[in-house]
């Protein structure tokens, strides 16, 4: 993967695998440019042997092919930037559940961008709109704090039952919702 | 210093209602147009959204899709989904379009401007665009 909004959308697809009904995304840059990615979701969880396993490449829990790619690929990637990854998880009904944790060194050369990750939400969103996704940008400075912030829950409640949050209209709004607080310069 | 803080706190609450205000405008327009229910004939678009799929550029050409469907009209005829491994990860970005009585089919080795084209020729026009399938890779 060339972009960490790629890795973002990858695994919080395996979220989605595991029959997730709340996903929960959150990048914080603090103002040392470490970044703290954590992916938290509510499906089945991965028991312990799973859990020893699944940073192997060569161990799947899919049938159409052979390796699993996802995990090993973010850790790497964020290892190469002297950070890690971590993994909790748990399989207990009614508490079922994962969070991934990973850490990079944005200053690190070897830190790759941040990409499109208003592509990475949308397309999540759009994907799979029974779900409830939060997400949640902050980014720290010495003298400031940028915080973008989506709760589809939010967007369902002004939309009703009725009307997917997979339509063209809503996933356009959604965009630009996403890139005006991106954009939106909170230095008053 | 508190009261800038505080004036910044307003702004962003005032974007909120503003943004979610125009999604109830959205939610009033789209009440009163037709989309495809279950079990109406339509097109399907499914484009794979694996690892594989990922790391070999599917995420554009899944929003050239959706974006010239959104451009074209379509929406009341096409739906765009994304799937899992479909299982030739080789040929990733791969999408495969499903009509009722017809046959699928699968285009692969996909990028932005093939979905744009794709858009205009297959689904709006009717025809495969041949040079892009599996068919023709082989």
């Amino acid at each position: 993967m060339k972009e960490l909004s790629l890795h973002i959308l990858d695994v919080a697809k395996n979220s989605v695998k595991a029959g997730a009904k709340n996903v929960e995304i959150s990048v914080l840059t603090d103002k040392n440019g470490i970044m703290t990615l954590e992916i938290r979701d509510n499906g089945c969880g991965m028991s312990e042997e799973t859990l020893r396993r699944v940073t192997d490449p060569f161990y799947t829990t899919r049938t159409t092919r052979k390796v699993g790619l996802g995990l090993p690929l973010l850790k790497l990637a964020a290892e190469q930037t002297g950070g890690g990854l971590s993994i909790e998880s748990c399989t207990e009904k009614g508490k079922s559940g994962t969070v991934i944790s990973a850490t990079f060194d944005t200053k690190s050369i070897d830190c790759m961008p941040m990409g499109d990750i208003i592509s990475t939400v949308t397309t999540l969103v759009s994907g799979s709109p029974e779900i409830d996704f939060v997400f949640k940008d902050v980014l720290q400075t010495e003298c400031s704090e940028r915080e973008v912030f989506l709760d589809t829950a939010e967007m369902r409640a002004v939309l009703g039952e009725g009307i997917s949050l997979a339509s063209v209209e809503v996933v356009a709004w959604l965009g630009e919702y996403l890139s005006e607080q991106y954009n939106n310069k909170n230095n008053e | 210093m508190n009261s800038i803080i505080i004036k910044i706190t307003n702004n962003t609450e005032d974007f909120k209602m503003k943004s979610l205000a125009e999604l109830a405008a959205i939610r009033e327009k789209m009440q009163s147009k037709v989309v495809i229910r279950e079990g109406e004939s339509g097109i399907r678009v499914v484009v794979g959204m694996a690892t594989c799929g990922i790391a070999a550029g599917a995420r554009p050409v899944l929003n050239a899709f959706v974006q010239g469907v959104a451009d074209k009209g379509l929406s009341g005829k096409v739906t765009v989904t994304q799937t899992g491994c479909i299982g030739i990860c080789q040929y990733e970005p791969v999408v495969e379009i499903y009509e009722d009585g017809k046959e699928k089919v699968t285009y692969v080795k996909l990028d932005a401007a093939k979905a744009a084209e794709i858009v205009e020729k297959h689904l709006v026009g009717g025809n495969v665009v041949d040079e892009y399938t599996i068919g023709s890779t082989k």
